[in-house]
């Protein structure tokens, strides 16, 4: 604590360009007609994700409490709308993520979804475009948009086959790239090296200047995006970035109930093998996709980061009214 | 000693690294929306001096380091080790060249200077910002000279050698930066 400390971090202009930035998201999806929601930030479904830590809370409803969590993201309620045929629906709201804070995290930050019923993954990129550069407008002008394979990229920047999975060719590698202990951090684990050398060496290089759109993951990276029509080994996800910094996730959205769930008891089996917090599958939301997703994508863009890389803010706490230790 | 987590990480915090005592630089929490946490941290290795850059998984955590700085005063030079004292406590240390290194050249019996201590043995020195050495050996200075273009070496009592301005001569006591090893004044007799 110091004598100062009740100041806001984010400047007012920030603040103003803040306002100016969800108000031309609002704009942009009114125009489409694409409907906004709200849905509850407090859940009793929680993701399985075991890279995504959750906050819990006590729903103290006597004589029976129940644990509820703070939402990670707005996704299983919104696909709940979709398959509940409520049409294409966009949301800005808050997300928590636990034990996640620095340059580019806060625990609680701003959150822009939306899902585009008959979309595939082509034609969601085609609008995430559009989106940036209405938005980038008014602060800066970026070149023209890179979109790349992510094959080809990882290979560009690391000689390395994102799909085909060695070892010890990997291993010479990040001795080589000077960083050996990627060899005792990521074992013998595919999805992890590509973790590790992607946020090392491939992701810095992205977007100078100008939106950069990395689509077709390896399928160990498949999250919530389905396997590719023509090729198994990769997924239709997109990732985005700007001056090298990842600014959102998009999936043509994964329709097959019981993939869904396979890839649920997949992760809980994994959050177990490893000691992190037990979660339930969310059944609501397995129901509704039993019932029937619509055809659709769906982008999250995390609307902090986009404002800073919009300013040239060097900190999340410059775009922030109070971050997470001021509050 | 206590050990820290990642999140622990701050600038400053000394830790243990390949058994070695290091500093804590700086330290970015790299996380992919969809992926596992690291840190990557910047940290200096407090034997050698090197910094480095390496990652950790986010939640590991690093032994503490037992690393101290104390102000102590320059004693003598026995030949083999340096002798150094804590003025409050009158506590002595010896340094072998290697903790003495390149401070050495700056370090005038009395003076004042920062020890690094590393489980209660010196590590590493840093002299005073300032110091005031006499020249005891510099070619003699042109006359009419008074602003020293280009300049000229002199040695300093205690062997360093700097650039010092043509007019300043041997005998003289100057003020050197340590830091850059740069001639700053000539030092009026008291």
């Amino acid at each position: 604590m110091t004598p100062d400390d009740w100041r806001p971090t984010g400047s007012l202009e920030h603040l103003r360009q803040r306002a100016k930035m969800l108000s031309t998201i609002r704009l942009f999806f009114d125009e489409l007609d694409v409907l906004e929601v709200e849905t509850p930030l407090l859940c009793h479904g929680i993701g399985t994700d075991p890279q995504l830590a959750f906050f819990s809370t006590e729903f103290c409803f006597y004589p029976n409490p129940e644990t509820l969590y703070l939402q990670t993201s707005p996704e299983f309620a919104m696909k709940r709308l979709l398959a509940a045929d409520y049409g294409s629906i966009y949301q800005i709201c808050k997300a928590f993520r636990n034990g996640e804070s620095g340059r580019f995290h806060n625990p609680e930050f701003t959150l822009l979804e939306w899902y585009r019923v008959g979309f595939d993954l082509l034609h969601l990129m085609a609008e995430i475009d559009r989106l940036i550069q209405v938005i980038a407008k008014p602060f800066r002008t970026l070149k023209q948009t890179h979109t790349v394979h992510y094959q080809e990229i990882f290979r560009n920047y690391t000689g390395l086959d994102p799909l085909t999975f060695s070892a010890c060719v990997y291993r010479e590698f990040a001795e080589r790239a000077g960083l050996p202990e990627a060899v005792s951090i990521c074992e013998n684990d595919h999805a992890l090296w590509l973790d590790f050398l992607f946020s090392h060496c491939v992701q810095p290089h992205l977007g100078g200047n100008r939106l950069c759109m990395v689509y077709g993951f390896p399928a160990c990276q498949s999250s919530l995006a389905r396997l590719n029509a023509d090729n198994s080994a990769i997924t239709d996800r997109v990732e985005i970035f700007i001056d090298g910094v990842e600014l959102g996730n998009g999936f043509y959205e994964l329709c097959n109930d019981g993939e869904q769930e396979a890839r649920f008891d997949k992760e809980i089996e994994f959050r177990a093998r490893n000691g992190l917090p037990p979660v339930d599958k969310d059944q609501r939301f397995l129901r509704a996709l039993e019932f029937g997703l619509p055809d659709c994508s769906g982008m999250a863009i995390g609307l902090d980061r986009l404002l800073m890389v919009m300013t040239g803010a060097e900190s999340i706490e410059q775009v922030l009214a109070f971050p997470v230790d001021r509050t | 000693m206590a050990t820290f987590s990642t999140n622990e990480f701050k600038a400053g915090l000394k830790v243990m690294l390949d058994g070695d005592p290091a500093a804590i630089i700086e330290n970015e929490f790299v996380k992919p929306g969809k992926g596992q946490a690291f840190n990557r941290v910047k940290i200096r290795n407090l034997k050698t001096g090197r910094v480095i850059e390496r990652t950790f998984k986010s939640g590991e955590s690093l032994e503490g380091a037992d690393v101290v700085d104390i102000e102590m005063q320059y004693l003598y030079n026995d030949g083999q080790f340096r002798h150094f004292m804590v003025p409050d406590t009158f506590e002595q240390y010896q340094a072998d060249e290697k903790a003495v290194g390149d401070a050495g050249l700056w370090l005038k019996d009395q003076d004042m200077c920062t020890v690094t201590l590393w489980n209660d043995v010196p590590l590493s020195m840093m002299p005073a910002n300032f110091v005031e050495l006499a020249i005891t050996e510099t070619d003699p200075g042109v006359r009419g000279d008074t602003s020293g273009g280009g300049g000229k070496p002199a040695v300093l009592e205690t062997g360093a050698v700097v650039r010092v301005p043509l007019f300043v001569q041997t005998g003289e006591v100057i003020k050197v930066d340590t830091r850059t090893g740069e001639y700053v004044s000539r030092v009026k007799e008291q």
